[in-house]
């Protein structure tokens, strides 16, 4: 930030001067608000001194417990909330893909907010009051998400680009207004400044209040309308031939997204607003596919954001609580996306490589077993017949040994001699079963699929590893319902 | 000598031209990701150079223009690559995804920005969101030429990295004009062709986020995605050839930067105020040049398109009556009172109808009762042929039954084709009038 006195001095015209002294004034108004966002906190001298330094355990015990003072403590409870209902009503956004307008929505909330304080100056009320405040950002988020809509709707525009444009110009209306209430005679406008960034420190006991109250009733209206936002959510073709009203039903899921934005824009400020809506519905979706677990799950990752980012930041020296709060919901986020057990991308990337190392293994027997079928079960397999799968089935150089040593564990290769090994019992059985699902699918599909013989092979391999026993039964039974001849089993083989 | 220097120059022409030069830079850019339908991938990257640019910030130690654009171009790429493994890896919503990875980047920017700002004052939040095009003053050494090497090395140092990107930009728009339409329009064709759309995609992101970095100084990063996407949505419905899109969005976004340039310096003074922020008005100017071009884009405008409708509308009227009058004709009605029309005709505009049909000099009238005028006569018996003929082709070479014709005949009467000569008499067993005799 350019310190006003650098401005240069030289008045060269009394024109030049006044639009000089006009951005002077300007520069001194963003400077105090500069000043005042940074008031409560010490400048330290240089960034090793700004360097975090962490609490005392008995200090963050206590804010953890809500003794931290009746302010911190209101703050934690109020982004608690918050927390919980963003989390709850931002499923419904997800479900419905309507996060980014979600943030379209809260971008374009700022005209309203600097509107609502305006009107509120010219009338001689207190225009810094939230709920007068919030009503303002409502006004203009539903006003963007209607243009989104008309759009959409209307002109050839896609949903993406609508977005975007209602997000900047809103916004970009917001920032010219905003610079009217600074230049002009409005009192204290310096308050308005933090509904972009947030200022939770600011929040008092009724802001608190009133935050939690329309968390509480969000919450309740999502609890008591579950099953109709569920199934508009999950088929609104479905909803709307049963004869549910979709369109009122959509309205009330909007509805309530631009109530949880409006009540979060003092804590986290309406540029990470969204965040809230998003990422704890997205992280809860990585633990399961019940809606009803999904919305529980959500609201306590929200809440646990809230709580945890709001401690955070009331322990730490110049954190501000809507960043904190985010990364904290980012970090859960990131957990949840590795470690979650059944879409997590730990639990997906085992079970591929499980599937691919079986399928290996199933490949390397069948060879072994069809080398042995031709050349004689006491004959050894040459370990140049190995190679020759890897590089058919492009192996890296690790894949062979890795698997050799694997099935060797398995017993299902016996020994390993000098020229090559044996299979055991156990791995010629395997080898045939896998020999044998190859010769089934590929009669199946010749005789079913009319796929010339010569096709076969390659879908073939993809299918013989995944048939269970009970498909292959049917397989057998519908080959020779046709007269096709089915190959025999080998002994041990089923 | 210093009085020599009006002061348009000095203050207003280096916030302008920065102005304009990012609106064009961003809009060229935009075109892009407004016809591959990624605008919120712009929208995403400009929220999330924050942080690549804070930590550049850090590690260079001052505003090094080479740090920074390593940081954006860093954090762009970072964040299409995040967005694009959240979206695969995780399986989510391609909305979802991009919204879980730019609100945490911006997250974490502006914690970053926090801990900065303690330390250092040259970087602040506040300028990161609206920008401080005002503040680029042009400030010469005394007795200076304009173009002497003094005068220019006073050009606040933005104006020149806005400059190289410009070039840039341009350099991209016209080396790969023709790979990025096919990758536009039509991504696996151009992928066939061994245009590598994937590269073409993270050359065009690295692209964007130089702009978000080259332009937040002036405008802004959040009405960076004004720039980006208006203009060229604008643009999208004023035409449908690539290269005028192009030229239209550039000759937007830059009418875009003088008009809010103008309406946020020049227009409040006008009236006594001080004047408002500039960056923001730029976006509403390019906001409401957009809202002009959706209500009155020629072709795909709302307001034309409501016009033609109607205009088309009570052509169809106007040919109805003509041809129901004529088929009345041919039944030897030759006027019909006015208002008996409803119950001859059916539910209808038709005292309108008459009215400008009487205008057209179609039907004429006494007053109380209207007949056709002989260019009506012969317009109603084109129009009922064409009926008759559709019938008869939509019955013999369709192969509809006799009674489902009518109606599609209905709506074919009032286009200007028809079937070759058919029969003379249509299914219904009426005569098909000729083209020229009574």
């Amino acid at each position: 930030m350019i310190g006003p006195t650098e401005i240069p001095l030289a008045a060269v015209c009394s024109e030049c001067a006044k639009a000089l002294s006009a951005v002077r004034e300007l520069l001194a108004f963003a400077t105090a608000d500069t000043a005042l966002a940074h008031q409560n906190v010490s400048r330290p001298a240089s960034l090793t001194e700004a360097g975090v330094s962490l609490p005392a355990w008995d200090e963050l015990s206590r804010i953890l417990t809500f003794r931290g003072g009746m302010n911190t403590s209101t703050v934690i409870a109020g982004t608690s909330l918050l927390g919980l209902a963003a989390g709850v009503i931002g499923v419904f956004a997800l479900l419905r893909k309507r996060s980014l307008v979600a943030d379209a929505l809260s971008h374009a909330t700022l005209p309203g907010i600097v509107l609502a304080f305006l009107a509120a100056a010219a009338l001689g009320f207190d225009g810094r009051s939230l709920p007068l405040l919030m009503s303002g950002a409502v006004v203009t988020g539903v006003l963007g998400v209607l243009c989104i809509q008309m759009l959409v709707r209307h002109t050839r525009l896609h949903e993406d680009a609508a977005i975007g444009i209602v997000l900047s110009v809103f916004f970009g209306a917001g920032v010219v207004l905003l610079s009217v209430v600074q230049t002009g005679t409005h009192g204290n406008a310096a308050g308005l400044n933090h509904f972009i960034y947030g200022q939770t420190a600011a929040m008092s006991r009724s802001d608190a209040v009133v935050m939690g109250g329309i968390g509480i009733a969000a919450i309740v209206t999502a609890f008591v309308m579950l099953k109709e936002i569920t199934l508009v959510c999950f088929n609104d073709d479905f909803a709307r031939v049963a004869g549910w009203p979709v369109t009122a039903i959509d309205l009330v899921i909007m509805a309530l997204v631009v109530l949880v934005t409006a009540s979060g824009l003092q804590a986290v400020g309406l540029l990470l607003v969204v965040a809230m809506l998003i990422i704890p519905p997205v992280s809860a979706r990585f633990w399961t596919d019940r809606v009803r677990l999904l919305v529980v799950l959500s609201g306590v990752f929200g809440a646990l954001g809230g709580y945890l980012g709001s401690v955070v930041s009331a322990s730490l020296p110049r954190q501000p609580a809507g960043a904190v709060i985010v990364l904290t919901s980012g970090v859960l986020f990131v957990l949840s996306m590795a470690f979650a057990p059944k879409r997590g991308v730990l639990a997906t990337g085992l079970k591929r490589f499980r599937l691919r190392v079986r399928i290996a293994g199933d490949h390397l027997l069948e060879t072994a077993f069809e080398h042995a079928r031709d050349h004689g079960d006491t004959v050894a397999v040459p370990a140049d017949v190995l190679r020759r799968l890897a590089r058919r089935r492009g192996w890296p150089r690790y894949v062979l040994p890795m698997l050799v040593s694997l099935l060797r564990r398995r017993g299902l290769i016996a020994r390993r001699g000098p020229t090559g090994f044996l299979l055991s019992p156990e791995g010629k059985a395997a080898g045939a079963r896998v020999s044998r699902n190859h010769l089934l699918w590929a009669q199946y599909l010749v005789s079913h699929a009319d796929i010339a013989p010569s096709h076969v092979d390659w879908s073939v391999d993809q299918v013989e590893h995944v048939l269970t026993p009970g498909l292959v039964e049917g397989l057998e039974r519908s080959l020779r319902d046709r007269g096709v001849a089915v190959p025999p089993r080998t002994e041990g083989a089923g | 000598m210093d009085q020599w220097w009006p002061v348009f120059v000095r203050v207003d022409l280096v916030p302008l031209s920065a102005g304009v030069l990012a609106a064009m830079t961003c809009a060229l850019l935009g075109n892009f990701l407004v016809l591959r339908r990624q605008s919120l991938m712009g929208d995403a990257i400009s929220h999330s150079v924050l942080p690549g640019l804070v930590i550049a910030f850090l590690v260079a130690g001052s505003r090094n223009p080479g740090a920074m654009f390593l940081g954006a171009a860093t954090a762009g790429i970072a964040t299409a690559v995040l967005v694009e493994l959240v979206r695969t890896l995780g399986r989510v919503e391609p909305g979802a995804a991009m919204g879980v990875v730019f609100s945490v980047l911006f997250a974490l920017g502006v914690l970053l920005i926090q801990q900065a700002a303690a330390e250092n004052v040259d970087l602040d939040a506040g300028c990161v969101l609206y920008g401080q095009l005002e503040m680029l003053f042009w400030e010469p050494p005394a007795g200076a030429a304009v173009f002497s090497p003094e005068a220019l090395a006073t050009i606040p140092r933005q104006l020149w990295t806005l400059c190289g990107v410009f070039v840039l930009t341009v350099l991209f728009n016209g080396v790969f004009y023709k790979e990025m339409r096919v990758v536009c329009f039509d991504p696996a064709y151009a992928t066939s062709q061994g245009i590598g759309a994937g590269l073409m995609h993270h050359a065009l992101m690295v692209l964007v986020a130089a702009a978000t970095v080259a332009s937040f100084e002036a405008v802004g990063s959040i009405l960076v995605i004004a720039m980006l996407i208006c203009p060229p949505a604008a643009a999208r419905l004023l035409t449908d050839r690539y290269w005028v899109q192009i030229a239209v969005s550039a000759v937007l976004a830059a009418a875009s930067g003088v008009l809010g340039y103008w309406g946020a310096t020049g227009l409040p003074g006008l009236f006594g105020h001080a004047g408002v922020n500039a960056a923001g008005g730029i976006a509403v100017a390019s906001g409401v040049l957009l809202t002009a071009a959706v209500f009155a884009a020629p072709r795909h405008g709302l307001l034309p398109r409501l016009l033609r409708r109607r205009r088309l509308g009570r052509d169809v009227v106007i040919e109805d009556l003509v041809a129901s009058l004529y088929r009345l004709g041919e039944r030897g009605v030759r006027s019909i009172p006015r208002d008996r029309l409803p119950r001859a005709l059916g539910r209808g505009e038709w005292d309108s109808a008459s009215a400008l049909a009487g205008k057209r000099g179609l039907i004429v009238s006494d007053g109380r009762t209207i007949r056709l005028s002989p260019a009506g006569q012969a317009f109603g018996r084109d129009l009922v042929r064409r009926h008759r003929l559709w019938e008869s082709f939509l019955v013999s070479e369709a192969g509809l039954a006799v009674d489902h014709v009518h109606e599609t005949a209905e709506h074919l009467e009032h286009l200007p084709i028809e079937p070759d000569r058919g029969p003379d008499i249509d299914p219904h067993g009426r005569v098909i009038p000729g083209q020229e005799t009574e």
